[in-house]
């Protein structure tokens, strides 16, 4: 898709840079000329969506950092003194901890977008890999910051969150004491939570990069799944179209954004939280941030000791251990998946699975926020099971049971196809009712 | 098997997946707060100064003899936002103010002096441990967040629908109706009152709030009900006292992305207008 480069360098500068580092060329190569597929709807606007989010997020974070103090007596008044005395400080702390919320929305429907029309499959695979491992340090930055304000949730979920690891066999204990920093979750540790919070944003960013990269390489997917035969007639170039079209894109995510950082600013976190953190007080809800809710009902589903005969996983090791195994199954996707039909826009059963997964996951999400008592945990692992079941059974034998819809020739012809067809009977290009906006 | 493990949790000291699952079996029924009315509620609220004024009043009046408000300065009292009373009036209520600022004098030795605007407001005991002991080993909560530090479940769906019609004052609800909340001739653990509104009814804290106990100047009622309404609504204040800075901001930073967004839109439209099938 990269292919070969057209950027002609016409000034004297440009012509010497370009011999020696063209980065011009880079960027004229990556954002201006690079072909996009011209049947990308709003969906695919989350993307940069998401590159601004982090942008925001490193920005805000690296000033909060400036009052911020990591120290178990101080941490809480110094957010508190944020919010008073420093100039607009509440507003850098409310879109930050909005932001990271919002972070989570974005990339919520940029992977279910990617789950519907099949963005995970060849020759994408390493693209959709990459992403699984940003959502991975989204979440470990995520969790970390919310620790950082050292309220009684920050505390409380770095206890819960922390000891996960004590259930790994042998070394389990020592992990823990390592995260720790000693024998409890204390100073040493909000330290050390501070630090890697500020590290990982940044490691994020370096993935990004890789993840932008194989993009490039590989060519945006699009809603039906064709992949582009033609550049002249199927594409059209990144800057003006995308570009503008991303900032409708990311104009209107901003307004659901500014919605909740300037007047629901605390509606996404606890009450609790603004109670000082109190080792000697548990309160009586520990409850992680809302995007990690389906992970947590996953982790409290396994309420008992799996006996393999052989050896016997406690109880507590296999919610550990199912709860990694939701994150880590993302990245068989492009293997699990046998349809070789990409959009499910042209899969009818997928189309139907599909939405079943997503709500699966809105009920493992309301599930996670429920305590752990009858019937929830039983309800938590039905739907666990239904959550995997969806991976390891439905995507391997609908590839091979489903019957495809027709796939369009080629992208123009599915956009000519619909323009042209208006009121006649479906036709391949027109089955794909979200694509039709763009 | 379980209890072997729980039990090795409990005794290394940590608390973590086992707690977390019989923590909510402990936890206490909440009967849910009415709704209030608040000045300050909506994309436009602002406080009632004279409100906020009376409720600064209550709080000096009924609860600073036990409760602090550490994080709020007495040059608060004067800043714009908040109960806007005059500079020299909030100086001469941190001259008069009924505790002292505890400092280590030059001789090293503990020292008392009377308040400056600038200092943070003096809280009833010179430490954690003096609160505690004065109280039966639980020290009164500090004030300043309260109403942001209590809240009660909303439910399905009206967590959904709050998002819309922007209802936030829930912990102000809840406080508002738990000083109201105390009922008489309830069955009670010795040291503790029956509230209707707090989880698990009984708290350590008795019915303060009395008609007739704080004399206003303005002529509102002076009943409990309105005591409890007031303090409240300076108490969400003293929670975040750039709240209507923050509100005015919000408005203008919507409009401007709304108009912003329609121009991005339109100019999305003619860029596009040429390209087959986007007609």
């Amino acid at each position: 898709m990269q292919g070969h480069s057209h950027y002609v360098p016409t000034s004297g500068i440009g012509k010497w840079m370009d011999s020696r580092l063209p980065v011009p060329r880079l960027v004229y190569d990556s954002f201006i000329a690079y072909p996009v597929p011209k049947n990308l709807n709003y969906f695919y606007t989350f993307g940069a969506i998401l590159s601004f989010m982090l942008v925001s997020q490193i920005v805000t974070g690296v000033v909060l950092a400036m009052h911020y103090t990591a120290h178990v007596d101080l941490a809480f008044n110094s957010i508190e003194k944020m919010m008073r005395d420093v100039n607009y400080g509440w507003m850098l702390r409310y879109l930050h901890a909005n932001g990271a919320s919002m972070f989570f929305v974005a990339v919520y429907v940029h992977m279910f977008r990617g789950l519907y029309y099949g963005s995970y499959k060849a020759p994408r695979e390493v693209l959709w890999i990459l992403g699984v491992i940003i959502y991975l340090l989204m979440m470990a930055t995520a969790f970390l910051g919310y620790v950082l304000p050292w309220g009684q949730m920050s505390l409380w979920g770095a206890v819960v969150i922390t000891n996960l690891f004590s259930a790994i066999p042998l070394v389990g204990p020592t992990v823990v004491e390592f995260l720790w920093g000693g024998y409890s979750v204390d100073n040493p540790t909000l330290n050390r939570f501070f630090s890697l919070h500020y590290l990982l944003p940044f490691m994020i960013a370096g993935v990004v990069v890789l993840h932008v990269w194989a993009l490039h390489v590989t060519g945006q997917n699009n809603p039906t799944g064709v992949e582009v035969k033609d550049i002249k007639k199927d594409t059209v170039p990144f800057t003006p179209y995308a570009t503008i079209k991303d900032a409708v894109g990311l104009v209107f995510f901003l307004i659901l954004f500014m919605w909740f950082a300037f007047f629901q600013p605390t509606y996404l976190g606890h009450a609790v939280n603004f109670v000082p953190a109190d080792p000697l007080v548990t309160p009586p809800h520990i409850v992680p941030e809302w995007y990690f809710l389906p992970f947590y009902a996953i982790l409290r589903a396994i309420t008992f000791d799996i006996n393999l005969i052989i050896f016997t996983i406690p109880s507590k090791l296999g919610g550990v251990l199912a709860m990694f195994a939701a994150i880590a199954v993302l990245a068989f996707l492009p293997w699990l998946d046998t349809s070789k039909v990409k959009s499910t826009a042209y899969r009818p059963m997928h189309k139907q699975f599909f939405w079943a997964f997503v709500a699966v996951c809105l009920i493992l999400g309301w599930l996670g926020s429920k305590p752990a008592e009858y019937p929830y945990t039983v309800l938590s692992l039905i739907f666990t099971g239904l959550y995997f079941a969806y991976f390891l059974v439905v995507l391997p034998l609908l590839g091979l049971f489903e019957t495809p819809r027709k796939l369009p020739a080629s992208i123009a012809d599915s956009v000519l196809g619909k323009v042209r067809s208006g009121g006649a009977p479906v036709t391949a290009g027109a089955a794909a009712a979200p694509q039709t906006k763009g | 098997m379980m209890k072997r493990f729980s039990l090795r949790m409990a005794t290394a000291g940590l608390a973590g997946l086992v707690i977390a699952s019989i923590g909510p079996a402990q936890a206490a029924e909440q009967v849910a707060p009415p709704r209030f009315n608040w000045a300050s509620s909506g994309i436009f609220g602002t406080f009632d100064r004279a409100q906020l004024q009376r409720g600064f009043q209550v709080y000096k009046e009924a609860c600073a003899a036990c409760h602090s408000i550490n994080l709020m300065s007495f040059r608060n009292l004067a800043q714009p936002g908040g109960p806007e009373f005059p500079t020299a009036q909030a100086a001469a209520i941190a001259a008069d103010w009924m505790h002292k600022v505890r400092e280590i004098g030059d001789d090293g030795q503990p020292t008392e002096r009377t308040p400056r605007l600038a200092d943070r407001i003096p809280g009833p005991f010179a430490n954690k441990k003096a609160a505690e002991a004065a109280h039966g080993g639980k020290a009164p909560p500090d004030l300043s967040l309260m109403p942001r530090a209590r809240s009660y479940e909303r439910g399905f769906p009206w967590f959904l629908t709050d998002i819309f019609t922007l209802y936030q004052e829930h912990g102000a609800d809840y406080v508002k109706a738990f000083l109201t909340g105390y009922e008489e001739g309830k069955e009670t653990p010795p040291g503790t009152h029956y509230n209707k509104y707090y989880p698990g009814n009984f708290v350590a804290m008795p019915n303060v709030l009395q008609d007739g106990m704080v004399t206003y100047s303005d002529g509102s009622p002076q009943t409990a009900k309105q005591y409890a309404a007031d303090v409240t609504a300076f108490l969400m204040w003293t929670a975040e006292p750039h709240m209507e800075q923050r509100k005015r901001i919000g408005f203008q930073v919507l409009l401007f992305l709304l108009v912003l967004g329609g121009l991005t839109y339109f100019t999305k439209k003619k860029v596009w207008k040429n390209v087959e099938g986007h007609a």
